[in-house]
């Protein structure tokens, strides 16, 4: 946790815009997205459908792939090029099937001793009545769960937005390494200044708050690397971005496919318990004091001045009860 | 603003005597309300509760010990909204009195050891950052080393925004011990309380061997004004309740809050931690039903027989070989 800048204030006018147009490139409609890069990466790969429980989620594709001649499960979440795309691809936010079918992949690829290699980029989960009916919640949870237990090797690439649980879901890796102009955050900057700000106009400066960027992400340990985009961005040349990619995975897989089964699955459990600033302070355990002695149990009783009352944990921890909803998560 | 310091508690008596039910509009008496363990005596409504009371409701008198109680969040982006994040922590800090918005410790149930964490939805939202999901990664490491089960009672809007993507991430150091739990055979109990949305119920809320419920939490994915503000569309009235969430399955029964230290003691009698010395087939067996066990229990008295008739080595597994090694992790649905 080296390295962080402390800002003594609100992001600065130059902040807010360099953090803004990050987001603005990286959510670019002409962005490659994960089909056009496995098309470019990969030597083969068979689109493999469906969770098996309830329906396909095109927001989410996924099928064993050849990476220069070696099988890996490939997973990614999908968006659109154009309004009809888009909507069948529900602009790359999935239901809760398509972290189903993502799980189902997953398996195979553990069940044939492949490594797994999976592109973010989403909005976040589709949020709403029909997603939260089948556990869009549960879904993202036990998603994660099984990454973090997946006995074969993982690298999580960020080519586009990494929006939230949504992202995450797929997101677990023994390296994640990010796109120049991606972006990774715990909610939308929309959402953030919609709940922070009251104000979704302040969007922009809540994107440079959050240090969503490929470098931020870096700098606070979230991400292991960064991949350069061509000349203006990935978009700009789709051919490049992807060799830049694919060398990036190949370099990751090397490394950590050296690694015995026991030794990556520590490591990454090491990786995930070691995110997050902790300050230790000297404080260890507490507990209640001792019920007081029988004398002074009955100079109580007697009310006699100067014997203290065993205090409770309710009277410690009084909590308020005002409904205060100003302060949501994400 | 008047300032009250953490630990010298005593509500002021002004008009704040009585509450009115958000429910039934009856008007509550609040030394009445907090006897009826903050429930509405009249409609039944669960109204929110603080940490101390529900280690009161649910723990054995003076059981429960604290761990990890001076760990503290720092400022890791700089964050600044209106208000600075510092500032806001502080704020936090005096209006409850606690350091974070979650505690863990070990304490009993009807004299059975449990690590058990809880959440303050009054401390920021309940939002989880660095150090909540600290103290629940080692509440569930704690479950581990000591063979006792986990419980955890949520109360929270979900990841803390404050600490970006390393919130985020809490999602996953949350989750990843639950996968050591399961290889450990150590139950998990999650309790889900008003409200439980976002992040949490993402993580390792929604991963309990047994999920729990109070009567009409608002318990969901994504919060109503992000799901109105992208779907669009006005959102039917308790799609995210807890009587949704049993009715889809999600959640295996609700209990009301006066039943919910019992029906704990059951379950923690009804699930117990698996025996260490041979694994989980002599537990099966000791257990009793399940196919695999009797099974695998079947194989182990046949195995010997076989040998002892035929002559035959059976080959036994290595002695050390511990829930802790190598057993695959399974995912829990689908």
């Amino acid at each position: 946790m080296s390295g962080i800048v402390l800002s003594a204030g609100p992001p600065s006018a130059e902040a807010i815009e360099s953090a803004w147009r990050r987001v603005q490139l990286a959510r670019h409609p002409q962005r490659p997205r994960t089909l056009d890069l496995v098309a470019l990466i990969f030597d083969d790969f068979a689109e493999l459908h469906g969770d098996r429980l309830f329906r396909d989620d095109p927001a989410i594709v996924g099928g064993p792939a050849l990476l220069n001649g070696r099988p890996v499960m490939v997973i990614g979440h999908q968006k659109g090029k154009d309004t009809e795309s888009n909507i069948f691809r529900n602009f790359g936010s999935p239901y809760p099937e398509g972290f189903r079918k993502a799980q189902r992949l997953m398996l195979v690829a553990d069940k044939l001793g492949m490594p797994l290699v999976t592109f973010l980029d989403t909005a976040g989960a589709f949020p709403g009545p029909a997603a939260e009916e089948r556990g869009q919640a549960e879904a993202i949870a036990s998603s994660v769960k099984l990454m973090t237990g997946l006995q074969v090797p993982i690298v999580a690439v960020i080519i586009g937005e990494g929006g939230s649980g949504g992202a995450l879901a797929i997101g677990v890796g023994d390296e994640v390494l990010a796109l120049e102009n991606a972006t990774y955050s715990v909610i939308s900057p929309e959402g953030c200044a919609a709940i922070l700000w009251r104000a979704p106009e302040a969007a922009p400066t809540a994107a440079a708050a959050m240090r969503m960027t490929a470098a931020d992400q870096l700098e606070l340990g979230v991400i292991d690397g960064i991949i350069d985009e061509p000349g203006e961005g990935a978009h700009t040349d789709p051919v490049a971005t992807a060799t830049a990619v694919k060398e990036a995975i190949v370099g990751a897989l090397g490394r950590i496919t050296r690694l015995e089964t026991e030794a990556l699955l520590t490591t990454r459990y090491a990786r995930l318990r070691g995110i997050g600033l902790v300050r230790e302070t000297e404080v260890g355990s507490a507990q209640l004091p001792p019920e007081p002695s029988l004398r002074r149990r009955i100079g109580r009783l007697l009310r006699l001045p100067g014997v203290p009352r065993r205090p409770r944990w309710s009277e410690i921890w009084p909590s308020g009860e005002d409904a205060d909803n100003s302060e949501e998560g994400a | 603003m008047q300032i009250k310091l953490p630990f010298s508690r005593r509500r002021e008596v002004t008009a704040e005597t009585w509450t009115v039910c958000p429910s039934c509009e009856s008007q509550i008496f609040n030394r009445q309300l907090e006897r009826n363990l903050r429930v509405c005596p009249t409609c039944g409504h669960h109204f929110r509760m603080g940490i101390g009371q529900r280690i009161e409701l649910l723990l054995d008198e003076g059981s429960f010990v604290e761990h990890d109680a001076g760990l503290e969040s720092g400022d890791p982006l700089g964050f600044h909204d209106q208000k600075p994040y510092v500032d806001r922590l502080e704020a936090a800090r005096i209006k409850t009195g606690l350091r974070e918005a979650a505690v863990w410790g070990i304490g009993t149930i009807d004299g059975e050891r449990v690590a058990i964490g809880l959440f303050d939805f009054h401390f920021m939202g309940g939002s989880m950052g660095s150090v909540v999901g600290e103290k629940l990664a080692r509440c569930f490491e704690a479950a581990l080393v000591e063979r006792i089960p986990a419980i955890v009672v949520s109360a929270s809007g979900g990841a803390r925004m404050q600490e970006g993507t390393l919130s985020l991430l809490q999602l996953a150091k949350t989750t990843a011990p639950l996968v050591r739990l399961d290889a450990a055979g150590i139950p998990f109990i999650s309790i889900l309380t008003d409200p439980t949305t976002g992040g949490v119920l993402a993580s390792f809320a929604s991963l309990g061997d047994v999920i729990l419920a109070e009567p009409k939490a608002l318990i969901g994915f994504a919060g109503a004004r992000v799901a109105s503000g992208t779907v669009g569309e006005d959102l039917p009235e308790g799609f995210q309740s807890a009587e949704s969430l049993l009715e889809h399955g999600f959640v295996d029964e609700i209990v009301p809050r006066a039943e919910l230290r019992a029906t704990l003691s059951r379950l923690l009698r009804l699930l117990p931690v698996a025996a260490v010395e041979d694994g989980w087939q002599t537990t099966a067996e000791t257990r009793g039903w399940g196919p695999i066990g009797v099974l695998s229990g079947m194989a182990e008295r046949l195995g010997t027989a076989v040998s002892e008739t035929i002559g035959i080595e059976v080959e036994q597994p290595p002695a050390d070989e511990s829930g802790q090694a190598a057993r695959r992790p399974r995912e829990d649905e689908s």
